[in-house]
């Protein structure tokens, strides 16, 4: 008896839990919810705001499919029934359709952009002219005449779409049944049938992503400091994230400053990229071919640098956020010239940066250096032999290494703000000469077919794992060079170079699990089992968000990082977790990260085998010092925030007409008015109408 | 924009209730506690009503189109059988506390008679229902959308507001034959009751024929009204002296102190 009747409860609880979660019938009548939405967010820096939002409750427009510019003029001026949301195919989305959509805004309840199958042959990038222009090394006081791109723009095809500021929402929409729908509906209810205006019901569309913040990077920290509820009312919070780095060799990590006798080279990628849409973020050759290049080369390089004592340590770097005014490296730097580091500035030999390096269709590498440094003849000297060294590491290989024969700056790149704090000798390694030979930086479209990471048809996902494509050989060509040129610079002999080779199955799977899917066979087996939920089918948005999200690049390379340069120990799990190698065992935690990994799975077996991993991978924390300083209005540092938001959602419906509204409404006055009326009439002579002959009845009404 | 179909279709539907709310039963404190008593009982009727619903619907088979459709059948006729057998014990309940109030009053008569009281407790079900079956439809006629895009007549907000109408005066008009019935024991009225309401309760599974559903509605509301109208004392005849207006009757009426 009590079983059943506790079986009851559970049931009655079920069943107003279903009715609690199911969406009311005459909702689900009116609405149909997109779900696939990714909206265009609001960043802030010391004096701007970019992005996009809606109003509160989330913008209405009737829908307009926009088929080519020329169209405009309906949206903007002939449209009877403004203000109206447009979609556009990706072709549309450029800077002077933009533009004009912008400054037509009163009419524009928003822009929801599908995303092509391929990529635009022309190239588009949404980035400016001349990235991180004010945050690099050049200024009036450092090669004035280098100062703001003067010499060369880096991107020639940003048109600035990403730093423009929308106040209406724009969203990326993916060309699936959610866009069918919404064709459909335009084509059934919008359409203009033989020049007269279409008719009530027309189709609409609500976009809702509204931001908090407002203004500025100052004005939204002072607004998170004053709390007007109980409830912490925060509306942006800084992009931040972290930095990886390991040694080539163990360093004691937990004594911060200078180290004595420690000569470093540092070798660094970036972690980070962005698009116009906050969460698509491929930087397939924007972040992912630097990256992969160096993990490659970290790879190549772990025996020798085991076997062979080096002068010098190789310094394994990621840098986060350098899309956002360098934010990764700045930090870094400033907490070695803070001592906050486990070296400092002065341990530093020198600085070599793998930039994009994904070879678009030729095989030369261009190494850039910084002019303005090398006027001092010590830095010329040591960057000569930097560029000798690659260049003796490239030889008999498939890669070419040149110079850029003018004198121009450095590209954007984290050295420069090694540079900014004193001069340093270093080379940049990028693809391309004098402008970005990637035709879709830091857009939606910097993807795997940019790369051309492409595998042949009727392939499972497990065979293209282990595809080896052209693009994996051609970064495994720039692994090995790295690697033997590092090797030489570390100090290493000339004649064991031959031995260091980067694996080209370790750079296919790499590309594979940044630029197609996370989730795979291969990531399974090495990322530790606490971050395994993060992975995912999809292509790693590199885009670095607020600190309170893990983000999924930085999880990726750091056990990336840890697997390709560190070494399986026979350690316990609990050990493991706990940091050191036995029981009694202090030391190691001072040198050593430790990692449990699942393992594989042994073939008739589906519980996995799982290891510990000793590697000398660390990590800081990659914000921008202004932050720290609680200095919003630098110009010297990164103030990038992002806004919070509430609710990110689209959906469509039908809109009555004016016509029947007020119809509505009139007929309701009209109930109403009569109503009373008639009510007053007949309470008034209830006496008479109710008095059923001469029964005295109602005397007491 | 659309706040104006919301007030439209607020007014349409509690209009005519409000009206009667405001000129013949807000002015007496009695009357006011019958109603909300009235749709109390109600409430409580719908309550039982969900919780069998709930537990039916668990124990169903989910898949079964044919089965589910019976169910909201069986749904709607044991609503309507527990709505007319609260109707019922209000009525007795209402018996026993018209006893009371008469010993506790100094007059002679009741307070209250019982035809005021089925008026009363009749409105009282009917405010409860009608914002039951419209609440929730209201709150989405604000907007910013309408009914429409999977095909559905973009009339149905005005509809239901008209269909609430009905319902709220249908509720009155069977409360003064219900109680009617009960007092002089001529069950055949209240049979009739329970199967005017029955049947309005499954014309509703005409929607979204809505024309087909609302014209019946109206047609039994107008009949019902008529039988409420000689119910409570009203005659083709009072109703002719009344608009004329030439009734001795109606100037002594007025001139009669209350």
């Amino acid at each position: 008896m009590d079983l059943l009747s506790n079986k009851w409860i559970v049931y009655l609880a079920l069943c107003l839990f279903v009715a609690g979660i199911n969406c009311n019938s005459v909702e689900n009548k009116i609405y149909v919810k997109l779900n696939y939405t990714v909206p265009c967010v609001r960043l802030l820096n010391s004096t701007h705001q970019i992005g996009c939002q809606s109003s509160l409750s989330g913008d209405v427009g009737v829908l307009h499919v926009l088929e080519s510019e020329e169209n405009l003029d309906f949206v903007l001026r002939n449209g009877r029934n403004p203000p109206y949301m447009v979609i556009m195919e990706s072709s549309l989305f450029t800077r002077s359709v933009m533009m004009k959509l912008k400054n037509g805004s009163s009419r524009v309840a928003g822009v929801a952009v599908v995303e092509p199958t391929s990529n635009p042959p022309d190239g588009f990038s949404p980035h400016t002219r001349c990235p991180n222009e004010n945050t690099g090394v050049y200024s009036e006081n450092y090669g004035p005449g280098l100062a703001h791109c003067n010499t060369t723009k880096w991107n020639p095809l940003g048109n600035g779409l990403s730093y423009e500021e929308f106040d209406f929402p724009i969203f990326s929409m993916k060309d699936d049944n959610d866009t069918q729908l919404i064709r459909q509906c335009y084509m059934d209810h919008n359409r203009p049938m033989n020049g007269s205006d279409p008719q009530y019901p027309l189709c609409a569309m609500q976009l809702s992503s509204h931001m908090s913040a407002v203004t500025s990077t100052p004005t939204c920290m002072r607004r998170n400091s004053i709390s007007f509820s109980m409830s912490n009312d925060m509306v942006c919070d800084p992009l931040s994230d972290q930095n990886i780095w390991a040694p080539s060799k163990p360093l004691n990590t937990t004594q911060n400053g200078h180290k004595a006798n420690e000569s470093v080279i540092i070798v660094s990628a970036r972690l980070d990229s962005r698009s116009f849409f906050s969460e698509i973020g491929p930087g397939a050759e924007s972040a992912a071919s630097g990256l992969i290049t160096l993990l490659a080369a970290a790879h190549a390089l772990r025996n020798a640098t085991q076997d062979a004592q080096l002068d010098r340590t190789i310094f394994y770097t990621f840098f986060h956020g350098e899309t956002f005014d360098y934010i990764g490296s700045s930090k870094m730097v400033y907490d070695m010239e803070k001592n906050q580091f486990p070296i400092d500035l002065d341990n530093v030999h020198s600085v070599l940066e793998i930039g994009q390096v994904g070879l678009h269709s030729s095989s030369n590498l261009w190494l850039h250096t910084d002019p303005v440094s090398m006027r001092n003849s010590s830095i010329q000297e040591e960057v000569k032999n930097l560029i000798a060294n690659l260049k003796s590491a490239a030889a008999g290989l498939n890669v070419s290494v040149t110079e850029p024969g003018v004198t121009q700056p450095l590209p954007p790149s984290s050295f420069q703000r090694f540079l900014r704090a004193r001069p340093f000798p270093g080379v940049v390694i990028e693809d391309y000469n004098s402008s970005f030979s990637n035709k879709y930086f830091q857009s939606m479209f910097d993807n795997a077919d940019s790369l051309n990471v492409l595998y042949p048809p009727n392939l499972t996902p497990e065979e293209q794992l282990n595809h080896v494509t052209n693009t994996a050989k051609s970064l495994a060509e720039v692994a090995t060079t790295v690697a033997r040129a590092l090797f030489i610079q570390a100090g290493g002999e000339k004649t064991q170079i031959s031995s260091i080779k980067a694996d080209e199955l370790m750079v296919s799977r790499m590309l594979y699990s940044f630029l197609i899917s996370s989730n795979n066979s291969w990531t399974q087996e090495i990322v530790g089992l606490k971050d395994v939920v993060h992975l995912n089918n999809n292509t790693v948005n590199f885009y670095i968000s607020v600190e309170q999200q893990a983000s999924l690049p930085t999880i990726l390379v750091k056990y990336l990082l840890a697997n390709l340069t560190g070494t399986a120990v026979n350690v316990t799990q609990e050990n493991c977790k706990n940091q050191k190698e036995s029981e009694d065992d202090k030391e190691s935690k001072h040198l050593y990260n430790y990692f449990w990994v699942p393992g594989a799975a042994p073939p008739n077996s589906t519980e996995r085998d799982g290891f510990c991993v000793r590697s000398t991978v660390h990590w800081s924390r990659a914000i921008s010092p202004a932050f720290l300083m609680e200095n919003y209005t630098t110009s010297e540092y990164s103030t990038w925030t992002e806004s919070r938001w509430k609710e990110i959602k689209g959906r469509i419906f039908l809109v009555a007409s004016h016509d029947l509204e007020m119809l509505t409404l009139g007929v309701g006055i009209g109930v109403l008015l009569s109503s009373l009326l008639l009510t007053y009439i007949m309470s008034s002579k209830a006496d008479i109408l109710f008095s059923s002959g001469r029964e005295p009845t109602s005397a007491t009404y | 924009m659309t706040a104006a179909v919301f007030f439209g279709c607020t007014f349409i539907a509690f209009g005519p209730a409000v009206s009667l709310f405001l000129f013949t039963i807000a002015r007496e404190p009695l009357r006011v506690i019958f109603l909300i008593a009235g749709a109390f009982f109600w409430l409580v009727s719908l309550l039982m009503a969900s919780l069998v619903w709930f537990i039916s619907v668990q124990i169903s088979n989910k898949e079964s189109v044919s089965q589910q459709k019976g169910l909201l059948i069986f749904g709607v006729v044991l609503s309507v059988l527990l709505q007319e057998t609260f109707r019922f014990a209000y009525y007795k309940l209402l018996k026993k506390a018209n006893e009371g109030l008469l010993a506790l009053s100094q007059e002679e008569t009741m307070p209250i008679s019982i035809r005021q009281l089925a008026y009363v407790s009749g409105l009282g079900f009917g405010f409860m229902s009608g914002a039951f079956s419209v609440v929730n439809i209201l709150a989405d006629s604000v907007g910013p959308g309408t009914v429409g895009i999977h095909g559905d007549s973009q009339h149905y907000f005005l509809s239901s507001a008209f269909m609430t109408m009905a319902i709220i005066l249908l509720h009155m008009f069977w409360g003064i034959i219900f109680f009617d019935g009960c007092e002089k024991q001529r069950w055949l009225a209240v049979a009739a009751v329970v199967a005017s309401h029955l049947l309005v309760s499954c014309l509703t599974f005409q929607n979204p024929q809505y024309v087909s559903s609302l014209v019946p509605t109206y047609v039994v509301m107008f009949f019902m009204g008529v039988w409420a109208f000689y119910t409570a004392g009203g005659s083709l005849r009072n109703l002719k002296l009344c608009l004329t207006c030439k009734d001795k009757d109606f100037l002594l009426a007025n001139h009669r102190p209350r």
